[in-house]
C-alpha cells in the first residue's frame, strides 16, 4: 500500500515536471506524427504488392502497429527514462542517495522518473487500434478486450523485466549502452507479425527479448488468435521473467559498493 | 597539399589505433544496426515468395544481397551527428577547435574517415555470417566492384556534408530535434534504406533523383548488386561528385556566416 502511494507520488512530481516544458510537447507530436507516417508507409508498400503477409491481411496488421505505437509510448514514458537513470547512477556511484533511502530498492529505482509527453505516443496507438478494428468489423466481446488488458500489462511487466535484467549487467560491466541500442533495433521487430521471422530468430525474440509476447499476444487477442493455453504460458512467463529480473537486481545490488559519492 | 595529405593521414591514424581498442563496443553498434536490414529483408522475402518469387524486381536472394550491403553502406553513412553539434556548441567545445590553425571540418572528416576502416575489418566477419544464413544472390563484376569501392566512399562525403549542413543550423538556435527528425524521415522513405527504390511508386522514384538522399545510400548499394549498365555507374559517380561539390560549398558559405555569430555558450 505504501509502495503505491510512493510511485503515485513520483508520478506526481513527474508530471509536475513535465509541466514546465511545454514546448517538448508539441516537438512529442511532430516525433509521434513522423513515426506514424513512416510507419504507414512501409505497411502501404508491402500491401501494395501482397494481400496478406504471413497470413495477417492489412487491418491486422494496422492493429499490430497500433499496440506497438501503444507499447512503445509505455516503455518510452515509465520503463526506459528510468532503466537510464539507473544506469547512470550505476556509473557515477550516486546511486547510494536512492538506496539509503528506507523503501524497497527495486520499486524506487523504478518509479522515479515519468516521462508525460508520451503520451501522444500511447494515444495514438490506441487511435490506430480503433481504426483498424473498425476495418476489420470487429464487435465488443468482454473476453477479447479482457485477454487485451491483460496481455497488455503482462507484455509491460516483460519488457520492464527485460530492461531491469540488461540494465542490472551495469553493475559489471559499465558500457550498456549499445545493448539499450540493441533493444531498440529488436523491439522495431515487432512492428511485424511473428511468424514471418525465421525460426532462430523467432525463438531470439520470444525469449531473450520478450517483444513478441509484448505485442503480439494482445494484438491475437484482439484478432482472435490468442488460445488460453498461449494466455497461460505468457503469465507464466511473465512471473518467471520478473523473479529473475528481482533477482539479478538484488544479486547486482549486494555487489555495489559506491563509486565514488 | 602535402600539408593536408600529412594531417589527414595522421588523425586518420589516430582514430583507427582510438577505434580498435574498442572492438566489443562498435560490434554491440553494429549488431544493433543489423535488426533493421534483417527485419526488411524477412518482409520482403515473405512478400517476394508470395508473390511467385519476385517483387519490383527483386528475388528473395536478391533482397538478401541488398539488404545485406546495406549494412556496409549503412556503416559507411554514420558522421558526426547533428546533435553532436548542438552539443558542440552548447558545451563551447567548437572554441577549441577554432584555435587550431585547420578548419574544424577537416579533424571530422579524417576522424570518421579512419573510423570507417576499422568499421570495415569489422563488417567482413558479420557480412560472412548474414551471408551463410541468408544466402544472398551477389554476382558482381569487377567493375562494379570498382564503382562500389568509391561510391561508399563518395557515399561518406555526401553524408557528412548534409549532415554538417544540418547540424550548424544549431548556431542559430538549439531547439532542432524536430528538424532533424523530419530530414531522417524524408532520408529513410527517399535514399532506399526503407526499400530499394525501385519498389516505391513512379513519383517518389523521379522525385528521389532530386535529393541527395538516394546518391548517399541507394546508389553505393545497387552499383553492387543491380546489375546496372555502365552509363548508370558513371551517371551516379557523377552525381555523388556534384553533390559533394555542392556540398562542400553550401557547408563553406554557411560556416563563414555562422561562424559571425558563434559565441561560446561555455567552456
Amino acid at each position: 500500500m505504501k509502495g503505491i502511494s510512493l510511485a503515485y507520488n513520483y508520478l506526481r512530481i513527474g508530471i509536475l515536471n513535465e509541466f514546465q516544458y511545454r514546448a517538448n510537447l508539441y516537438i512529442q507530436i511532430l516525433q509521434t506524427f513522423i513515426a506514424l507516417a513512416t510507419g504507414l508507409i512501409g505497411l502501404n508498400l508491402v500491401f501494395s504488392q501482397t494481400t496478406a503477409l504471413g497470413g495477417w491481411s492489412k487491418p491486422e496488421l494496422l492493429a499490430v502497429m497500433g499496440v506497438f505505437t501503444l507499447i512503445g509510448g509505455i516503455i518510452r514514458a515509465a520503463i526506459q527514462p528510468n532503466m537510464e537513470r539507473l544506469m547512470e547512477e550505476i556509473r557515477e556511484g550516486t546511486l547510494d542517495y536512492a538506496l539509503t533511502k528506507p523503501a524497497d530498492a527495486q520499486l524506487l529505482i523504478s518509479v522515479r522518473e515519468f516521462r508525460l509527453w508520451q503520451i501522444v505516443d500511447i494515444i495514438t496507438g490506441f487511435v490506430v487500434l480503433a481504426v483498424a478494428l473498425s476495418q476489420l468489423n470487429w464487435l465488443i466481446d468482454l473476453w477479447s478486450v479482457l485477454g487485451f488488458l491483460s496481455a497488455l500489462v503482462m507484455g509491460s511487466m516483460m519488457i520492464y523485466s527485460f530492461w531491469l535484467i540488461i540494465t542490472s549487467t551495469a553493475f559489471w560491466f559499465i558500457r550498456v549502452q549499445e545493448i539499450a541500442n540493441l533493444f531498440e533495433g529488436l523491439y522495431a521487430a515487432g512492428r511485424w507479425p511473428i511468424d514471418i521471422y525465421p525460426n532462430w530468430l523467432r525463438y531470439g525474440l520470444t525469449f531473450l527479448v520478450p517483444v513478441a509476447f509484448a505485442i503480439s499476444i494482445p494484438s491475437q487477442a484482439l484478432t482472435g488468435r490468442l488460445t488460453l493455453e498461449t494466455w497461460f504460458g505468457a503469465l507464466v512467463f511473465t512471473v518467471f521473467l520478473f523473479l529473475f529480473a528481482r533477482g539479478i537486481f538484488k544479486l547486482g545490488l549486494k555487489g555495489y559498493s559506491g563509486a565514488s559519492a | 597539399m602535402k600539408r593536408y595529405i600529412d594531417i589527414y593521414l595522421s588523425m586518420m591514424k589516430l582514430s583507427i589505433l582510438e577505434q580498435w581498442q574498442y572492438p566489443l563496443a562498435n560490434y554491440f553498434y553494429m549488431i544493433g544496426m543489423i535488426a533493421e536490414p534483417v527485419i526488411y529483408m524477412v518482409v520482403w522475402s515473405t512478400v517476394a515468395m508470395q508473390q511467385g518469387g519476385m517483387v519490383g524486381g527483386y528475388t528473395p536472394g536478391e533482397f538478401a544481397a541488398y539488404y545485406i550491403v546495406w549494412t556496409l553502406v549503412r556503416s559507411m553513412n554514420v558522421v558526426f551527428t547533428p546533435y553532436g553539434w548542438e552539443w558542440r556548441i552548447r558545451e563551447g567545445q567548437l572554441s577549441m577547435s577554432l584555435m587550431r590553425p585547420i578548419h574544424p571540418l577537416h579533424a571530422d572528416v579524417a576522424f570518421f574517415a579512419g573510423w570507417k576502416v576499422v568499421v570495415i575489418l569489422l563488417w567482413l566477419p558479420l557480412a560472412f555470417a548474414l551471408t551463410l544464413i541468408f544466402k544472398p544472390e551477389l554476382n558482381p563484376t569487377l567493375l562494379e566492384m570498382i564503382v562500389f569501392f568509391f561510391a561508399i566512399w563518395f557515399a561518406y562525403l555526401i553524408r557528412t556534408m548534409t549532415l554538417t549542413l544540418i547540424g550548424m543550423v544549431t548556431f542559430w538556435t538549439t531547439r532542432v530535434s524536430a528538424l532533424f527528425e523530419l530530414y531522417f524521415a524524408a532520408e529513410l522513405i527517399l535514399s532506399g534504406r526503407l526499400v530499394p527504390l525501385s519498389l516505391m511508386p513512379e513519383w517518389i522514384q523521379s522525385f528521389a533523383w532530386f535529393f541527395p538522399f538516394r546518391w548517399a545510400f541507394g546508389f553505393p548499394i545497387e552499383s553492387l548488386v543491380g546489375n546496372m549498365p555502365l552509363n548508370e555507374l558513371l551517371i551516379g559517380l557523377g552525381m555523388q561528385i556534384a553533390w559533394i561539390i555542392v556540398g562542400i560549398i553550401f557547408v563553406n558559405i554557411i560556416w563563414k556566416i555562422a561562424i559571425r555569430k558563434f559565441s561560446a555558450v561555455g567552456g
